[in-house]
């Protein structure tokens, strides 16, 4: 089976990358193909990235609390060039209610602080693998 | 020593031998806990402390190991500074009357990540960002208000900023002429440590050659006009957050002490005229008595450097003044209430280290910016801390034990071999540019994390003692997107109300002084008394210094 | 031809980003449909200029890369990137990095970039990247710019992938030195010093002329070894004048200095390039090495259907299966089994049923 690519994403102005960073080497480390493109990435940039790379998951850290702002814009753009299909997944400091709106608005699960990276990657193949059996 | 002395140490070495035979003979476990994944003794004894006096050393004393006061905390308590700041300006103007009505000796602001990157509130990137993670000041028009009926010549303020520092600064010194202030009077501190921004925090704005000379350059017109001032505040903190180890961040951070003493040497000035002015910032982690050794390591490594590398003969220079902070990164999602005594902790190892300053985390920080009851607790953990533990009463308490001398010396010796290592990379600047001290850090990020994983790293809570019947609720603070809105208001009409030929005019300059080598110190102020915004001025810059890139480094 | 690929090629031609992407994921997968749509893409192939960077690691080839695409771009050109990372043997996964040097381009509509994995080939490039170029190409980018992995080893496919090959290298660097023993010199287009203020700068670029002057010296006949008299050979002379001349019959590798991180030396950069392709035009080394990329092509095509064919026919198994115990006696021979195998064949390798 072809590796899974994942775009790992920093959107807004904070400059933690250190989730990031541990979260794009735990999926390389589970056979991925991380893109992995810094700090400080804009909506536009993601959503223009993911759409080039053609990935089958992004996944945003995102600790600045704009993610209410930032998180629904993404969704949108992959959305405006017909790439819903792209699970959008992540976490950061968000709170539940937060949470609880942007998967209702169409995120995959979002991550808390200190959930172990074998989670993140455990749901990451389950959705692939689900997604893949649907569409052979 | 005499022949006495030498009977009785070899009658210590034998005992201990003994001791240590009987000891590797019994059923026990390993050593539960140590943050840097060192080996740690089971016991400590006079072999293990250096015989080179050092014990003998007081308090107040070059090289300070024991506390930079004769008075220890006698003379005066540490300054429990809380970091605050959120929303607007007005916003955070009510929230330090309050603190400083409840007892507070300091202010210290947190700004917005907007503000920390140079972006005025209605600029396009700052959207959604605006006074969510602390206060948003976009020019001298929201610094007036944010310290609106508070005399600045009464208050000592701490400011958190890097990347823009002296815009910031030059926007609190106009705030203080418009009060009526002398400049002279104002205390407190601006972080402007750019080193560790590009090592660990990464709120950057230019390339690392012109940061460096706008620092020089406050550093010289501040020696002049504000005294009082510390120009930087050189910070481990954000080095140890981003994953170090605790030699790494002592290590770390006194280069980048190091390397800013001999930006200001290479400028011409005397190192007494502003290494007195330089103070530190450290991250109190959990590892208590590490901690602890950590503090008395870097006063006696920032000392002995000053004098016998620097040439440093006043006093003041070779003393360390530092601010702490508990560790952030310690505090989790999972049962909030228990950070309470994590914080506790990590506080008493900062008092007994000899902190000048402190801030303690408040439970709910992994959570949102804290609610005012969080801060509250934060709070008064330090003010048992000062009037009901006793740990103040006496300098230094913990000078002489075994272990935490033998510590203090271990952590020495690393940080010392980590300056070597620095030197063989080309110093800080160049080790920045080659990525080595990003991946040194990277490095042990990653092991702490794959301990953690591997439960051989406990955090209670999280990967022990987890409690199955959900987590315990706490009430979050919620900033409201109508501050995004305000801001953005109050913006167009400082804006509209402002002489904008004035502005222009200020920009030119302070743009063809850029290009020169002439202090831009007195440029940028030009432009804040004018009331050009954060993101004009950085501009203005920024067409001749360019902008950093971020290097990748995993 | 399937509706769905039908519905792709349409988008592709209207230029759409979405279908390029979708494209090249099944180029590089070879996913169902991959043959069909390089057959479709064919005819629109051939247009674009590829450029090759490579060095090792650290000389700031994305930095580099980033800096040409911006003065493309600024000359009108559209430009596609593919920037290859290499893929861990161990795990199988990669950490693709190369965007966060070109964020100055990410938005820009007439920008292409493309992160790939080597995903096992060690030849600086990914098995797939030469075929991801085409389909670059025929989606109408002027320029297509491969950077390579820079292991400083054998990046040798890039020679082959791209028609001008510009090796970026930095001063105070053993790996530089090493590069050039490693054979880079024999696939060098253009040199490039970078971060030409740095200490060592120059002495790596005379370095590079004296070795480039010495292999055109003992070229022409000139003696290169013993004997060599300075005051009327100097190889760094004839390196120098070498690069400048515009001669249709020779290349000369020019080798310039740059500092990337302030955008310097890469005007001369690009015109060395352009005057490269017009060298290749001139002395129909543009038309040799095209016709040797389609030679080989075919031959990887071939390669992959004979596998393919092959070993995903359950009968060829069955039958190799059954031919163990002969191998096992030493009645049979790995050889003679091969040829028996390939000989009864026919009719699967050829596609055509008996």
């Amino acid at each position: 089976m072809r590796p899974i690519r994942v775009l790992v994403a920093k959107p807004g102005l904070d400059g933690h990358d250190r989730g990031a960073k541990v979260v794009a080497a735990a999926l390389r480390d589970a056979g991925m193909e991380v893109i992995y493109t810094g700090l400080h990435q804009t909506p536009e940039m993601i959503a223009t990235a993911a759409i080039q790379e053609d990935v089958d998951v992004v996944g945003l850290s995102i600790l600045s609390g704009a993610h209410m702002t930032l998180i629904p814009r993404v969704l949108d753009l992959l959305r405006a060039d017909g790439r819903d299909d792209i699970l959008v997944t992540g976490g950061g400091i968000i709170p539940r209610e937060d949470m609880d709106a942007l998967e209702a608005r169409g995120t995959g699960r979002l991550f808390g602080p200190g959930t172990p990276t074998s989670e993140l990657v455990d749901y990451i193949h389950d959705w692939f693998e689900a997604r893949e059996s649907q569409t052979a | 020593m005499t022949t006495a002395e030498m009977l009785e140490l070899d009658r210590l070495r034998e005992e201990v031998a003994q001791w240590r035979a009987r000891f590797d003979a019994a059923k026990k476990r390993n050593a539960l806990f140590a943050n840097s994944g060192d080996v740690v003794d089971p016991v400590y004894t006079a072999l293990d402390i250096a015989g080179d006096g050092s014990a003998l050393e007081l308090p107040g004393e070059y090289p300070f190991t024991r506390g930079i006061h004769s008075t220890g905390y006698r003379g005066k308590l540490w300054t429990m500074r809380q970091f605050a700041g959120f929303g607007t300006a007005p916003e955070t103007n009510a929230r330090y009357k309050y603190l400083l009505s409840h007892g507070q000796t300091g202010l210290s602001v947190a700004f917005d990540f907007p503000t920390l990157m140079g972006y005025d509130s209605d600029h396009p990137r700052s959207e959604g960002e605006v006074g969510k993670c602390g206060v948003a000041i976009s020019s001298l028009a929201d610094m007036e208000t944010l310290f609106e009926g508070i005399p600045l010549d009464k208050v000592s303020t701490s400011m958190t900023i890097n990347g823009p520092a002296v815009i910031l600064f030059a926007f609190y010194v106009a705030a203080a002429e418009k009060q009526g202030v002398d400049i002279k009077e104002l205390r407190g501190t601006i972080q402007n440590d750019i080193l560790k921004e590009y090592m660990a925090q990464h709120a950057w704005v230019y390339p690392i050659e012109p940061a460096l000379r706008l620092i020089v350059d406050n550093f010289a017109w501040s020696a002049e006009h504000v005294p009082l001032w510390n120009t930087i505040s050189i910070s481990g903190y954000h080095i140890r957050e981003a994953g170090a180890t605790a030699a790494q961040e002592l290590a770390f951070t006194l280069a980048d002490g190091f390397t800013y003493v001999e930006r200001g040497l290479a400028r011409g000035l005397d190192v007494d005229d502003f290494a007195p002015r330089l103070s530190f910032f450290w991250d109190i982690h959990n590892d208590f008595f590490e901690e602890i050794a950590k503090l008395r390591a870097a006063r006696r490594i920032w000392a002995r450097h000053l004098k016998e590398r620097f040439g440093a003969k006043d006093p003041r220079s070779l003393i360390m003044r530092f601010h702490s902070q508990t560790a952030g990164v310690t505090l989790t999602a999972q049962q909030p209430m228990n950070n309470v005594v994590r914080v506790a902790y990590q506080a008493m190892a900062a008092v007994l280290g000899g902190t000048q300053s402190l801030h303690t985390n408040s439970m709910d920080e992994t959570l949102a910016l804290p609610t005012e009851q969080a801060v509250q607790v934060a709070l008064r953990t330090q003010q048992v801390l000062a009037y009901e533990t006793g740990v103040p009463n006496v300098a230094d308490p913990l000078g002489g034990s075994y272990y935490v001398e033998a510590l203090t010396d271990k952590l020495e010796q690393e940080a010392e071999a980590l300056f070597e290592q620095i030197a063989e990379v080309g110093g800080v600047v160049h080790g920045l540019e080659t990525g080595w001290l990003q991946r040194k850090i990277a490095e042990s990020s990653s092991r702490q994390q794959w301990e953690i994983e591997q439960h051989r790293r406990t955090i209670v809570g999280v990967n022990e003692f987890v409690t199955e019947e959900g987590e315990l609720t706490i009430p979050l603070l919620k900033v409201s997107e109508a501050a995004e809105r305000e801001q953005r208001a109050r913006m167009a009409q400082m804006r509209a109300a402002r002489d904008n030929a004035l502005v222009e005019s200020r920009l030119t300059a302070l743009r063809e002084a850029s290009r020169t080598d002439t202090n831009l110190m007195p440029f940028i102020l030009d432009c804040a008394r004018a009331y050009c915004t954060l993101y004009e001025i950085r501009a203005a810059m920024e067409e001749v210094f360019g902008a950093y890139r971020e290097p990748v480094f995993f | 031809m399937p509706q769905s690929l039908e519905a792709l090629v349409a988008d592709f031609e209207a230029g759409k980003s979405a279908a390029l992407a979708r494209a090249v994921s099944i180029v590089e997968n070879h996913r169902a449909g991959y043959d069909e749509l390089m057959t479709r893409l064919h005819p629109h192939i051939g247009r674009a200029q590829r450029l090759g960077i490579t060095g090792p690691p650290g000389a700031g080839k994305s930095t580099v890369t980033n800096l040409i695409v911006q003065s493309l771009r600024q000359e009108g050109h559209t430009v596609g990137v593919i920037a290859v990372d290499p893929t861990s043997p161990f795990t199988g996964g990669a950490l693709l990095g190369d965007r966060v040097r070109m964020e100055s381009v990410a938005l820009d509509p007439g920008v292409y970039i493309r992160s790939m994995a080597t995903r096992g080939s060690l030849g600086g490039l990914s098995a797939r990247t030469a075929e991801v170029a085409d389909v670059l190409d025929a989606f109408g980018f002027d320029r297509i710019i491969i950077e390579t992995v820079g292991v400083g080893q054998t990046e040798l496919d890039i020679a082959r992938t791209a028609d001008t090959t510009v090796v970026v290298l930095v001063p105070e660097s053993g790996d530089s030195i090493q590069t050039l023993k490693a054979g880079v010199m024999e696939i060098a287009d253009i040199f490039v010093v970078n971060k030409g203020d740095r200490p060592g700068a120059d002495r790596l670029r005379n370095d590079i002329e004296l070795m480039l002057g010495l292999r055109r010296g003992s070229a022409g006949g000139v003696p290169a070894h013993h004997g060599v008299q300075l005051k009327t050979f100097n190889p760094i002379r004839i390196a120098r004048e070498a690069a400048r001349a515009e001669d249709p019959e020779r290349w000369t590798p020019p080798v310039l200095g740059t500092i990337a991180s302030r955008g310097e030396g890469i005007d001369l950069l690009l015109a060395a390039v352009a005057r490269h392709f017009r060298y290749l035009e001139m002395s129909g080394a543009l038309k040799g090495r095209r016709r040797i990329r389609l030679r080989n092509q075919v031959a990887e095509v071939v390669a992959e259907r004979v596998r393919n064919r092959l070993w995903d026919d359950p009968e060829t198994n069955v039958w190799l299966d059954a031919q163990l115990d002969l191998l096992e006696s030493g009645a049979a021979t790995p050889f003679s089994v091969a040829d028996e195998l390939l000989r009864r064949s026919g009719p699967l390798l050829t596609g055509v049923d008996a």
